[in-house]
């Protein structure tokens, strides 16, 4: 390893401009991490990171529901309440949900479409170094005591200088357009991996539905980030250049940021939600032992969400002084979209009809999601029609509502992701009784705080508020949803300690055996966990559930027979002089030029300079780094699965090998 | 890997002549004089009809054949065409309830 | 352990850019190359992000109370000089992708140069025409309407500026005899972007220049 970084500073070429330096070796260490370009490596890096971030806005979350607990409440005051609420939102939605959604795509993606990496590995990798610089750099704002302060939704003109004059609202701007460069270029990256590296075989629609549902996101990515980057220019210039765009004193319609804001805020929490429905409907069909219901109504469905999504943002302004034609045609868009999502919560609910269930943790983790979706959707349904959402704007109603859509819908999610994939990624099992105290204490916590809060809201409990008066009937159901918070912790709590746990127990045992749930889908073809080369032989995809129909068939009576047993079927993960993309330090160094650009110009523009050579001279030396070394242990990426020995000695045209 | 030769796959590259390239560039030319030409002559109503269609015609030409999507595979047209309707369509949306068309 | 060292450290065929060790087009599902598609997808998306910045712009532009207006300082027949100076890197943008598919590397550096030599006289326009305004009193932060012309037009600029960087490395990479032939793709996607640039430009002409804006 130091040999590598040894020669990059003092190679042979050093004296020639552009360098005659190699790519970094791998092979474990901290320095392996840090030069990854490995899908799975970085899937674990995203989820690692984003557990982290949990943690912390879990405490924001604590903080809060411990100063709401009473009434005149005292643990903080209120403009310290302001920037927790605030931090709250944005670490739940950019730092944690939508990470951990990108550590299930970038680990499972590949695996699924039966690929040996993504598209473009090294791009990948920057996309994850940039997300953590991007998290780091807005966290920074609690170390200057000056966090953002304005809500996840920043509405101007309360955002700009004259109201929010610290450098809280600068953080946001700036932390959240790194993170979005992160969001857009994994989505490229995915789009481009779905589209061009499946296995032969594997049209679109023998795609697994998490697949589909993640190349879905991707979409809404790709177009929904470019909006959002606008807003947060606008606000960075009116912020610290005097523009304009947001400022009424000059004749401005602060308007505009809730329209850039929406039009991307609405696409976006189908992005939060997309993947947990792809990883459901995983879950579902494996413990009931049934085909999922409705494939392509699941596909359609989803492609008809992501679609829709963009006709309906302005339903999050209804009060805003939009007029009656606006809230009307938006009103309906609006109960439009409600359509797809039921055909998936009834799809799921007729998969698990009539199947042999089994209930383990990762099955009760997605039933929740069904469950807990559902009572948020109906909710939403309340909120489309412009009426009612009149009064429920800004009280608790919403608070309950998108609680249970994102914690009910995302988050449980996530955690039937956890426990089903863990043996896969890991090697082996989290254990079940852990599980399924994990699942019962955030299940119960979760519905004591948010299921009051629709109480709450009706009742006129106004959000985004530090502390509420006695004598309005609040005290009860505030101190009941407080309550709630410590059991939710514990689920978490018993989730972590699951983690530990399982590790320690599986240290010195063989892996866990090759599909350990009779899965369907293949990325079980694998070992556990799986191999860095992934498969051992390309895939040749017949069907959809290509898994399943290898070890079961169905006799002349249609009853389901074995036809191959899991050994028979999955890989051994033994192949050898698997040709795979060199790891590249670059992506790191190009991600922490960012921040550093993000400080300069926040404090000193002279800093912004060695972050932009940081940032140029990585693009430089990346364009220009050699390709993969094709006799070292990582050769040249043949991204879906050639088999190497085919590679004629031709290619490797660009360096030889003393 | 054959680099080669090209298999059932290979889309079928057409590539125009450099004079077809001139003389689209001349087309072009031709319709930037016209559209300038608005600035001097008065048109009347159809004005911004008139740009309007000047425009979109002079766009599709760059992408057709400067951008090569007239010889490319149809998946490169989706992608673009997908991102104009939809910043097209989410836009004027968001024009219409600024009340953009009657009050400018 | 096997380890990287070039075969002669003053070979200047070493380094290959994108394209030629990238997924070769029949290598990928669709048939069509990673790095183009790539690109495209990436086009896709600025079309939201252009529109973002013409919408604000639209929303503004009648917004003066201090300054001037766009009908007062507009000037159409230098803005259309400009326009036609962009068109055109357009036609020698392509000229240049034609002449390396043909393997004509000495032509291929003299159009990619003369791209680059218009996108710069284009931006040498804009500089004089921002000057110019500024001089006249319309400034970044004079009103909403100026900060978001001023804010869209600078975008564009920004997108041409960098487009002229990637043109200048091309020819670099021309001159050390390491853009040949098989690497036709990697001008051809810097093309794309190139002629996109110019298609904003087409769109931001028209929007806001040729169409009548408010005059005070």
């Amino acid at each position: 390893m130091s040999e590598s970084v040894a020669e990059l500073t003092s190679g042979t070429g050093a004296a020639l401009p552009l360098g005659a330096y190699s790519r970094p070796k791998g092979g474990g260490g901290w320095r392996d991490w840090v030069t990854t370009v490995d899908h799975k490596k970085i899937g674990i890096l995203y989820g690692a990171t984003a557990l982290f971030f949990f943690g912390i806005g879990g405490l924001e979350a604590l903080l809060i529901r411990l100063q709401l607990a009473t009434p005149n409440g005292t643990v903080v005051g209120a403009d310290l309440y302001n920037q927790i609420y605030t931090m709250h939102g944005v670490t739940m939605v950019f730092l944690v949900i939508m990470p951990m959604a990108a550590a299930f795509a970038n680990y499972l993606l590949p695996l699924q479409i039966g690929a040996r990496d993504v598209a473009f590995p090294r791009l990948n990798a920057l996309s994850f170094w940039i997300f953590l610089a991007g998290g780091l750099f807005l966290n920074c704002a609690w170390l200057v005591g000056d966090a953002p302060d304005g809500g996840w939704f920043a509405y101007a003109p309360n955002t700009g200088v004259t109201f929010s004059p610290g450098h809280g609202m600068d953080f946001y701007a700036i932390g959240l357009q790194i993170a979005g460069i992160a969001s857009l270029i994994s989505a490229m990256n995915l789009i481009v991996t779905v589209l061009n590296m499946r296995a032969p075989g594997m049209t679109l629609f023998k795609m697994p539905v998490f697949t589909w549902m993640i190349l879905v996101v991707q979409f809404l990515l790709l177009f929904a980030v470019p909006v959002i980057t606008v807003a947060l220019f606008l606000l960075m210039f009116d912020r610290n250049f005097g523009a304009n765009f947001f400022n009424p004193e000059m004749g401005a319609d602060p308007l505009l940021w809730q329209h850039l804001f929406w039009i991307f805020g609405h696409p976006e929490v189908y992005i939060l939600v997309l993947p947990s429905f792809g990883i459901v409907s995983e879950v579902i069909p494996t413990f009931s032992r049934k085909p999922i219901f409705g494939y392509e109504f699941m596909v359609f469905s989803g492609i008809a969400i992501g679609f829709l999504g963009w006709g309906v943002w302005a339903h999050h302004m209804f009060v805003s002084g939009i007029g009656p034609i606006s809230v009307g045609a938006f009103t309906l868009s609006t109960m439009f979209i409600a359509v797809p999502t039921g055909v998936k919560i009834l799809n799921w609910m007729a998969t698990m009809w009539g199947g042999k269930i089994r209930l383990n943790s990762a099955m009760l983790f997605a039933t929740g999601v069904v469950s807990m979706f559902t009572i948020g959707g109906l909710s939403g349904v309340t909120h489309s029609l412009s009426p009612s959402d009149t009064q429920q704007t800004d009280t608790y109603y919403i608070v309950a509502h998108f609680h249970y859509v994102i914690f009910g819908g995302a988050l449980l999610g996530f955690f039937a992701g956890f426990y089903f994939w863990w043996p896969k990624v890991f090697g082996h099992k989290l254990g079940e009784t852990l599980g399924k105290w994990n699942f019962w204490l955030m299940i119960v916590g979760f519905n004591m705080t948010f299921g009051p809060m629709h109480i709450l809201g009706l009742n006129g409990m106004s959000r985004r508020i530090d502390t509420y008066s006695p004598g309005f009937g609040f005290e009860f159901w505030n101190l009941f949803a407080t309550l709630g918070v410590f059991v939710i912790a514990f689920g978490v709590m018993c989730f972590v300690a699951n983690v530990i746990l399982s590790a320690r127990r599986a240290r010195g045992l063989p892996p866990e055996p090759p599909d350990p749930w009779d899965a369907r889908s293949p990325e079980w073809f694998s070992p556990n966990p799986t191999p860095v080369h992934n498969f051992d032989e390309v895939l040749e995809v017949s069907s959809l559930d290509e898994f399943w129909h290898r070890k079961w068939t169905t006799d002349e009576d249609g009853k389901v027979v074995r036809r191959a047993t899991a050994a028979e079927v999955c890989h051994t993960g033994d192949a050898v002089g698997v040709h795979l993309p060199s790891p590249s330090y670059w992506p790191v160094v190009l991600a922490a030029g960012l921040p550093l650009i993000g400080f300069g110009l926040l404090y000193n523009l002279w800093i912004c300079v060695p972050g932009t050579l940081m940032v140029l001279g990585s693009i430089y030396a990346w364009v220009f780094e050699p390709p993969d070394d094709p006799d070292g242990p990582f050769g040249e990426g043949h991204g879906h699965g050639e088999d190497p020995a085919e590679e004629p000695p031709g290619e490797r045209e660009v360096a030889s090998v003393e | 890997m054959n680099t080669d030769t090209a298999d059932a796959t290979h889309i079928k590259h057409e590539h125009p002549s450099d004079a077809k390239y001139v003389q689209i560039a001349l087309l072009l030319a031709a319709i930037t004089a016209a559209e300038v030409a608005t600035y001097f002559v008065d048109v009347g109503p159809i004005l911004i009809p008139a740009l309007m269609v000047m425009m979109v015609v002079k766009f599709f030409y760059v992408a057709a054949w400067f951008m090569h999507l007239k010889f490319d595979s149809v998946v490169f047209t989706r992608f673009f065409v997908t991102g104009l309707i939809l910043a097209t369509a989410v836009y004027c949306i968001a024009l219409t309830v600024f009340e953009f068309w009657s009050k400018g | 352990m096997a380890r990287i060292r070039p075969r002669n450290p003053l070979a200047r065929e070493r380094w290959l850019p994108l394209s030629s060790e990238a997924h070769a087009a029949h290598d990928t599902t669709t048939g069509i190359s990673n790095n183009k598609l790539l690109m495209w997808v990436f086009l896709g998306s600025e079309c939201l992000l252009f529109g973002g910045l013409i919408s604000a712009y639209l929303v503004n532009r009648s917004r003066f109370h201090t300054g001037p207006a766009p009908g007062d300082i507009f000037d159409i027949p230098f803005t259309s000089v400009s326009s036609f100076v962009l068109l055109m890197s357009s036609l020698t943008m392509v000229l240049a992708l034609s002449a390396l598919q043909r393997g004509d590397i000495r032509n291929n550096r003299i159009w990619l140069l003369t791209t680059a030599l218009l996108g710069s006289l284009f931006i040498g326009g804009q500089v004089y025409e921002f000057t110019s305004f500024l001089r006249e009193g319309l400034g970044y932060t004079t009103s909403p309407f100026s900060s978001a012309f001023f804010t869209l037009t600078g975008f564009h600029g920004i997108h041409v500026s960098v487009g002229i960087v990637m043109l200048m490395s091309l020819a670099i990479s021309s001159y050390r005899g390491t853009l040949t032939q098989k690497n036709a793709e990697t001008v051809e996607i810097v093309g794309l972007y190139w002629h996109f640039v110019d298609v904003v430009w087409i769109f931001i002409f028209t929007v806001i220049y040729l169409v009548p804006s408010p005059t005070s």
